[in-house]
């Protein structure tokens, strides 16, 4: 009555075949990420790792730690500190700013949320360079922001916001505040509206519900958030290179003086390997916290 | 198109969980087979080597006498309906049904006869020009199948197809699929969890459990006389009460020899592993050990009884403390046999429905 | 109960004013100079004011007519406009072959992809000019438009897998049942399906080579400068409305981008369930 068979494998196919079809077709799907492996290696592997041969060659053209020694002068000690600044405040500013936003956005009905979200995403689109003008143009000395601050009565004169710490951070907090106002929003917009309920339904009071249900389940949001916006921060060159007037030594800017002003390509390429080790140790460390691939979204 | 398919030696490792283990199934020309076992048993891993979107570790499955797993997934004219139905969302009901014909690159009007005829079959002529996301859950259960039938595959694949629906929409796809299947008498594998499903609708039912095939038999054997415990246990009510084996060759349960069918004899009988099934609407009650000479009957306590509109479920206790079910039909007949809670009764059980099943999966 | 829920909400709902107080200070802080350069632009004046005193059309003229200005928005629109044609294919097929891969092995690739977006573009720049310098690639189109791809790629990678990410495969699988080549599933089936996703990649790349200066800076002078390596020099420079006015066209270029975006969103179907 059984309909067992003994088995009698006849036939074409064989166990190496099937382990030859498999291992084809995974090859086939790596195959179709090799063009974009190969413009990202001709283009980003092969120059970053010709700076960091470069960054190994003394200035006698043998092989060297000199580069890396020079680093620490006064001078670039003086960068790094003002960089981490500049990286901290702009986070922690862009945490305090977009906590507020992505929260409101993801307690507002889809339509108001669409609505507001305007207000994100317009910047997010806009030039970085015309963002980064436009404050130029705001915090100038007889710009908009110091004619209201003097008409106001807060000050008698125009202070200098523009050329200065003041003026980087505010333009790199400006344009570094979607990168965090995002993903937290993405990560507080699948926080079910029940969980809080269930909270307040165990008689927690909102601030509670809050603190003890919904912060937790937002953190991966705001540690995608900030480690987003503080690596951008470490390496951003184009905004404090237009607000800081000079004045404002970041690291990203070493090594373009270096480079520009000095040719000097063996310290530029130690300051560039550098900022690149601690931007990835930075990455790898808070990777263990909040996987960066989440960036996918979520795999 | 009536084709033979046999399964031979199919195994599949995924690293070192063996999804299936030596497969072998033999499937008559038209007949309907349904893969049946829990989920992550690997039926729906066979059904995916059947369709060729996974590829085994080794073995061979011929169709009409040819090996199909050499043959690429659109090349083995197979007709796959999907749980999800899987719907092209971008087409409309015609051009769903069309996309089959329009790759083997028919003439238009053949096409148009062709669809016309799958969407007459499945009683949906009037939906030609719906978009799919205008209709029904049956509605579309029913494209899918016009789509996977259109081109007249040699073998139809089902995977939980009907399990999305609601039960009453799901008994009259049962029958409605039955009825398709006697005309066209296309090879036919459906997949389910669902034991009554699996009972209402096939020719044969392979029972896998584990990767493994544990039964291949028709539905009325593998619901009578199942093999082992999981069987009668995945494909009804049961209730298992040890089996004692007797030197002599005896079997008894709680000290009671036991009368046993002429087939079962010696053959679950001499596993020492082995246990009684028994049915729930396979047993009646008694206020005394009935008399009878084919009836095993066993003193139990009545422990409660619940009303279940079309049954009577009486619950009662056995000496050791294990608990069993008796089914009855609430009819009029049946109502001085209703015990109190407590009240010391006999299940009996007539010894040809009385199965002895061994221990194993 | 119920009366002490609806309090609950209420206070709720007082205690949110502070909130919605605060977050349209913070738009406001997000959308003001986005905006403002836009009735700068329209000054008479030699030197930025707000508001101007009095209003013309100049700085406009001034862009539209200038040689070197329409030459670099050209460049600009060029190797934009070939950035994505090449980019989005290539990102589209790795996005695709990697959601066809086990996770354990697309993990390392994924991250390759992202790297573009994690390494420093200053870093990036010195070191693609010093290789182009000795491939003769410095002030080349070729040279941008390479450039311009190895900085989508990212966007259309992350955009294009999250559309794969909510296709459902039974589709393909379907289509591959039906007797259709993976080529012609693909083409089929799941382009039709994750299109919109793949416009927005396209949209990003083009935006990503479009704004690109950084990089620009090295690679990109004199008469081979894009839009944004001359407008850099010119707010270096003298800042003076014309950069507000060329300003102002890209804003309103992202707005209409993002109605595009926006419009293009909508009919977007679901998967069949």
């Amino acid at each position: 009555m059984t309909g067992m068979i003994a088995a009698a494998s006849s036939g074409t196919a064989d166990a190496s075949y099937f382990a030859r079809a498999e291992r084809r077709e995974a090859w086939s799907f790596a195959l179709l990420a090799l063009p974009g492996l190969v413009v990202i290696g001709l283009l980003l592997i092969v120059p970053v790792g010709w700076l960091f041969v470069l960054s190994f060659i003394g200035k006698d053209g043998g092989v060297s730690l000199e580069n890396y020694a020079r680093l620490a002068q006064p001078v670039y000690v003086i960068t790094f500190v003002t960089t981490f600044q500049i990286a901290g405040i702009v986070t922690l500013g862009s945490i305090l700013l977009g906590y507020p936003v992505a929260y409101l956005l993801s307690q507002l009905s889809p339509r108001a949320a669409a609505i507001c979200m305007i207000f994100v995403i317009l910047p997010f689109w806009t030039s970085v360079l015309v963002r980064t003008y436009a404050w130029l143009v705001l915090l100038q000395r007889r710009g908009l922001i110091n004619s209201w601050l003097v008409s106001l009565g807060i000050i008698n004169e125009p202070i200098p916001l523009v050329n200065n710490f003041i003026g980087t951070t505010i333009g790199m907090l400006h344009v570094l505040l979607p990168f965090m106002i995002l993903p937290l929003y993405s990560s507080m917009k699948t926080i079910d509206g029940d969980y809080l309920k269930a909270a307040s339904s165990c008689g927690a009071s909102p601030m509670r519900a809050f603190w003890d249900v919904f912060f937790p389940l937002s953190r991966p949001g705001l540690f995608a958030g900030t480690v987003l916006v503080f690596i951008l921060s470490l390496g951003f060159y184009l905004t404090p290179a237009l607000l800081g007037g000079g004045r404002v030594s970041m690291w990203s800017m070493q090594i373009a003086t270096n480079v520009s002003t000095y040719s000097n390509w063996g310290a530029a390429s130690a300051l560039g390997v550098l900022l690149l080790v601690v931007t990835i140790a930075i990455l790898a460390a808070l990777n263990k916290v909040f996987r960066v691939d989440k960036l996918y979204g979520g795999r | 198109m009536k084709v033979p398919v046999s399964i031979r030696g199919l195994s599949k490792k995924f690293g070192s969980f063996e999804a299936l283990k030596d497969i072998n199934l033999d499937i008559a020309p038209g007949e309907f087979v349904t893969l049946l076992g829990p989920s992550g048993s690997g039926k729906t891993t066979l059904l995916q080597v059947l369709a060729g979107f996974v590829t085994p570790t080794s073995g061979s499955i011929l169709v009409a006498g040819e090996e199909l797993l050499t043959r690429p997934p659109h090349q083995r004219e197979i007709g796959l309906v999907f749980q999800n139905y899987a719907l092209f969302p971008h087409m409309n009901v015609f051009e769903n049904i069309a996309y089959p014909l329009k790759l083997r690159r028919l003439p238009r009007s053949e096409i148009e006869t062709r669809v016309r005829g799958a969407l007459d079959m499945v009683r949906l002529s009037q939906f030609i020009d719906r978009p799919v996301d205008k209709l029904s859950g049956g509605q579309k259960q029913r494209v899918a199948l016009a789509r996977a039938i259109v081109f007249e595959p040699r073998i139809l694949l089902m995977d939980e197809s009907l399990s999305a629906l609601d039960k009453k929409l799901r008994e009259q796809m049962q029958i409605e699929l039955r009825h398709l299947h006697e005309r066209l008498h296309t090879t036919t594998v459906f997949v389910t969890h669902d034991q009554r499903e699996a009972l209402t609708m096939s020719d044969r039912i392979a029972v896998i459990n584990n990767g493994a095939l544990i039964q291949f038999d028709t539905p009325r054997a593998i619901y009578d006389r199942p093999r082992t415990r999981f069987v009668a246990d995945f494909v009804g009510e049961t209730t298992f009460l040890p089996v004692e084996l007797g030197t002599s060759g005896g079997a008894s349960v709680f000290g009671t020899p036991l009368r046993l069918p002429d087939h079962a004899g010696a053959v679950a009988a001499a596993q020492s592993d082995s246990w009684l099934a028994l049915r729930p609407e396979k047993l009646a009650l008694s206020p005394a050990a009935s008399p009878e000479t084919n009836v095993n009957s066993f003193s139990a306590v009545a422990r409660e009884t619940i009303f279940q509109g079309d049954s009577l479920l009486v619950i009662a206790g056995f000496p050791d403390g294990q608990s069993i079910a008796v089914r009855l039909v609430p009819q009029e007949a049946n109502r001085g046999l209703v015990p109190l809670p407590g009240q010391p009764i006999h299940i009996n059980v007539h010894r040809n429905d009385s199965i002895l099943v061994s221990g194993d999966v | 109960m119920l009366t002490a829920a609806a309090s609950a909400t209420q206070i709720r709902h007082y205690q949110r004013l502070w909130l919605y107080g605060l977050c349209a200070l913070i738009f406001t802080f997000l959308i003001v100079p986005c905006v403002l350069i836009v009735p700068m632009s329209f000054s008479a004046s030699n030197y930025l004011e707000f508001p101007p005193r009095a209003w013309s059309l100049r700085w406009y003229r001034e862009f539209f007519d200038s040689a070197e200005w329409m030459d670099a928005l050209w460049l600009s629109l060029r190797v934009a406009g070939l950035t994505t044609l090449i980019a989005t294919p290539i990102g589209t097929a790795a996005a695709y072959g990697l959601s066809q891969m086990p996770e354990r092995l697309t993990k390392p690739l994924r991250m390759s992809f992202l790297l573009p977006m994690i390494v420093p573009n200053i870093l990036v720049a010195i070191g693609v000019f010093f290789v182009f310098a000795r491939l003769g690639l410095n002030n080349t189109v070729t040279g941008l438009v390479l450039v311009g791809i190895m900085l989508a790629l990212p966007f259309v990678l992350v955009t294009v897998s999250s559309g794969l990410q909510s296709f459902d495969g039974n589709l393909e699988r379907a289509a591959r049942s039906l007797g259709a080549t993976r080529l012609q599933a693909f083409l089929t089936v799941t382009v039709p399906q994750i299109k919109s996703s793949i416009a927005a990649g396209a949209l990003f790349a083009f935006v990503a080579a479009f704004d690109e200066v950084v990089i620009a800076l090295y690679i990109s002078s004199g008469e081979n400068s894009t839009l944004p390596r001359r407008m850099f020099a010119n707010i270096r420079d003298q800042v003076d409305p014309l950069v507000a006015a060329v300003s102002s066209v890209l804003v309103v270029a992202s707005i209409v981008l993002l109605l595009i975006v926006q419009i293009a969103k909508r009919p977007e179907k679901g998967a069949a369930r």
